[in-house]
């Protein structure tokens, strides 16, 4: 509940405040927030499957971002960044999709 | 539907199965129950910080799409290709310079009696009226078994001139734009002219882009020779077409 309040109060912040993304922010921003994505479905899926902990929840949605971050900024310094993100991108939509397959299984049993 | 029946192969956590796992509605509901504790606090706070992101990051989308997200290479290819089109705008715009220039200074008419002689040939050229010579290929296609139909033969003609074509003669017949094959019972018709076996196709173009382009696998020489045909490409300096179509 709490994280849905947040949710919604960081989309409204957002069209209020019409925030310019930061120049080098620019490559990472959309990965990480896939990323973070990607942690927000797996907190679902936990909390349907009865086995949430919020230290877990927090700890692995920081660390998908960051982790995410660094992959691409890495690529970017090796020359691949592009590429690099494509596979990122790859990677979290099959987690995503499995994610919601497993929060589907739980809400309606099929 | 088998119901709310816990999955095969996992036991239910003894204790924890009746309010820890919910199915359907209640699950939601569940859901949405709010629950305050430091770790739901943070959580929430995340979320805040990822819609908070996610608009900004569609807002920066929308506004910019092509260059501000473009990694260096890109921009480095789409400067070249720019530069090359204006080079080659910039040429054009010399050239039709030079034209005005040279048809402003002549009072007689030569120079433009001269375009128009120039144009009347490049589109003699295209409506087949006048003969042509160049660099070019000679695509002889062999028949003994009478397997070649005129279609095969569209679409020899079809492949050259998209392999850049600019004249093609096949036999005596001056290909036009509206050139027409048919079967007929003793062979191939071509505007209305009996084609006798080997079907010999001049085109004058790039011998080398043509010649690739009959050749790709599954292509036209496949194709013919599939039908039975014996096909050769002979890429020459200087391919006369002599037919011409009448006006």
């Amino acid at each position: 509940m709490i994280a849905l309040i947040g949710l919604v109060i960081g989309v409204t912040l957002g069209l209020v405040l019409q925030p310019d993304v930061p120049l080098w922010a620019e490559p990472y921003l959309p990965i990480a927030v896939v990323a973070a994505l990607d942690a927000m479905f797996g907190g679902i899926r936990a909390r349907l499957e009865g086995i949430f902990d919020e230290k877990v929840f927090v700890v692995s949605f920081l660390s998908n971002t960051v982790i995410a971050a660094l992959i691409v900024f890495l690529g970017d310094k090796l020359g691949v960044g592009s590429q690099l993100s494509t596979g990122v991108v790859v990677v979290l939509g099959i987690r995503i999709f499995s994610n919601a397959a497993g929060i589907r299984r739980r809400l309606f049993g099929a | 539907m088998t119901g709310p029946e816990p999955r095969p192969g996992r036991e239910p956590r003894p204790g924890r199965d009746a309010e820890a796992r919910p199915e359907g509605l209640r699950a939601v509901a569940d859901l949405l129950r709010p629950r305050v504790s430091m770790g739901q606090l943070i959580g929430g706070l995340l979320c805040l910080v990822l819609g908070f992101a996610v608009v900004a990051q569609i807002r920066s989308n929308e506004r910019d799409t092509t260059f501000a997200t473009a990694r260096q290479d890109e921009l480095v290819g789409v400067l070249s290709d720019l530069g090359q089109r204006s080079e080659r705008l910039r040429g054009d715009l010399r050239d039709l310079e030079d034209t005005k220039a040279r048809l402003e200074r002549d009072a007689q008419g030569g120079t433009a009696l001269e375009e128009a002689r120039k144009r009347a040939a490049t589109y003699g050229l295209l409506a087949g009226t006048v003969p042509a010579e160049g660099p070019g290929i000679e695509l002889t296609v062999g028949d003994p078994r009478r397997g070649v139909r005129a279609v095969n033969l569209l679409d020899a003609l079809e492949e050259l001139r998209d392999a850049g074509a600019e004249v093609v003669q096949v036999n005596d017949v001056r290909a036009g734009v509206d050139s027409y094959f048919l079967d007929d019972r003793d062979g191939v018709r071509a505007d209305g002219r009996a084609l006798v076996p080997p079907y010999r196709f001049r085109a004058i173009g790039d011998p080398h882009t043509m010649t690739t382009a009959l050749n790709i696998p599954g292509g036209l020489v496949r194709t013919l020779q599939a039908a039975g045909a014996e096909v050769s490409i002979t890429p020459r300096a200087k391919v006369v077409v002599d037919a011409v179509r009448s006006p």
